[in-house]
């Protein structure tokens, strides 16, 4: 049995047609998944990220307990209410998971990790936070909504709590506010502006129904996903895993090797991979013809395999097939993917594909 | 769920429909419940006009923003004509997949095994039984 979020009979009752999605039965789309994608590029969409999962750090030592287990610095914060994008590594390198993290105040940081990993998240921030006083805490009782496009913070503002909504409407791009239960972050997975709101999971629904009486249009994990692949959002599980580690998955820049002396998790492992050297490169993929590229798909250097599709799809706004792939670190520009058993080229692109509603790449 | 399902089309089981014409020829798409199912099409491999299908044969692939899936020849024949449309318009088949969104005809080298397929009435309880 598939577990439901607080909006599951919300969602049903808008009309979404429902799908099994890691363990809970989300919506995939409300009837048409590129009319909600062209809705989040030109106007405004919300997303039901209830399924995702805000844990609370909470204790004096919770920098520098933050800072051993991120591979991004949390000394970057240094007002509250800002935002860090990191990953969560073994000792090996291989990604446990990527997460946003937030400094609330010098004994609080909150972050939001993904629902599939929530267990082994969950798990192995309290193995490793025993040793520094850190509670952790997730807060299954917060719900969290994503509105998102460039009429987003205006649609959605004015329905946000009357104590937040003058913070929420002024905060800049990665920070967020927080007043009772209600926490917003000018944040997103999409490449449009707009805000993730967590909120109390009993208010859930009444925000849902009147963000959509304001023009907010409900979309469905499908459109999510074609929104990320063409902002150059990695997903977990496809993109990366433990397998992998954030140099082999676009993700080098989200690990801060300076200061050297930071001993982060992972640490020892990430610089034996770049002195090495020759790593795989993780990059993008624009199809040339017809044709829809997707995750597996093989890559050709001539008749040497160089590598695999990790994510891929329909691109609605570039109307092109886009993906992301892993090649071996000498494989040349055009490539030929096969798909089902016929060789189409592809060339790379750099990503992201598109950014606030406007393509990024000549095609 | 309730989709459309035209009475005077045959069915198959694994969601096309076909159509008998005047001139002996048999239209082929797939059904309305199909096209719910996969989502927007993005992108339609035709069949190439002259190829010999046997009945069941893989010979066409509707691919949507979800999904890649293979269309089956309901029957044996040739194919005789591709709707070029949906080189160009693929969602041509979620907007109208019985009349303007068909995908190929065929001329049938066996008219028998049309009477194997399945009726409207059985085809809406087979797509019924098919929701989850």
């Amino acid at each position: 049995m598939d577990k439901k979020t607080v909006l599951n009979a919300t969602h049903r009752d808008m009309g979404a047609r429902m799908v099994p999605f890691g363990g809970w039965d989300m919506p995939v789309n409300y009837g048409s998944q590129i009319e909600e994608h062209h809705a989040v590029r030109r106007d405004a969409g919300m997303f039901d990220v209830c399924h995702m999962t805000v844990v609370d750090l909470r204790g004096a030592r919770v920098r520098p307990f933050l800072r051993h287990l991120l591979a991004n610095d949390v000394d970057k914060l240094k007002t509250a209410g800002k935002a860090l994008y990191s990953c969560m590594l073994q000792p090996d390198g291989g990604v446990i998971d990527d997460l946003i993290v937030y400094f609330v105040s010098d004994d609080w940081f909150r972050m939001v990790v993904n629902a599939a990993t929530t267990d082994k998240d969950l798990a192995w921030i309290g193995e490793q936070a025993k040793g520094f006083e850190v509670a952790v805490e997730p807060r299954f009782d917060l719900g969290m909504v994503a509105v998102q496009g460039p009429q987003a913070r205006a649609k959605a503002g004015p329905l946000l709590p009357a104590d937040l909504r003058e913070a929420a409407m002024a905060l800049k791009p990665f920070s967020a506010a927080t007043s009772g239960a209600w926490f917003v972050g000018r944040t997103g997975y999409t490449g449009e502006d707009g805000f993730e709101v967590m909120l109390p999971e009993s208010d859930a629904p009444a925000f849902w129904r009147a963000l959509a009486a304001a023009g907010v249009r409900p979309c469905g994990l499908g459109a999510r996903d074609t929104l990320r692949l063409e902002a150059g959002m990695n997903l977990y599980g496809s993109d990366m895993d433990e397998g992998q580690s954030p140099l082999t998955s676009g993700l080098a820049w989200t690990v801060a090797f300076e200061p050297a002396e930071r001993e982060f998790i992972g640490r020892a492992a990430l610089e034996k991979q770049k002195a090495a050297g020759s790593l795989p490169r993780f990059i993008g993929l624009v199809l040339e013809g017809k044709g829809v590229l997707r995750g597996h798909q093989k890559l050709y250097d001539g008749e040497r395999e160089v590598g695999e599709i990790t994510s891929g799809g329909f691109s609605p706004t570039l109307d092109r097939s886009i993906a992301m792939a892993r090649v071996n670190a000498d494989a040349a520009d055009i490539l030929m993917v096969d798909i089902r058993g016929k060789r189409l080229p592809v060339h790379r692109v750099k990503m992201p594909f598109v950014r606030n509603g406007k393509a990024c790449i000549e095609l | 769920m309730s989709n459309d399902v035209p009475t005077d089309l045959k069915y198959t089981k694994s969601h096309e429909w076909v159509r008998m014409d005047d001139d002996g020829i048999a239209t082929v798409g797939i059904t309305d419940h199909a096209q719910e199912l996969l989502g927007d099409l993005v992108f339609i491999e035709l069949p190439e006009v002259g190829t010999e299908l046997g009945a069941g044969a893989e010979c066409a692939v509707v691919e949507s923003v979800k999904a890649a899936s293979d269309v089956y020849s309901p029957l044996t024949g040739e194919v005789v004509e591709v709707n070029e449309v949906l080189a160009d318009a693929p969602e041509t088949i979620n907007q109208d997949a019985y009349e303007e969104g068909w995908i190929f005809r065929m001329r049938l080298a066996a008219p028998n095994e049309l009477d194997a397929l399945m009726d409207a009435d059985s085809y809406a309880e087979h797509a019924e039984s098919d929701e989850h």
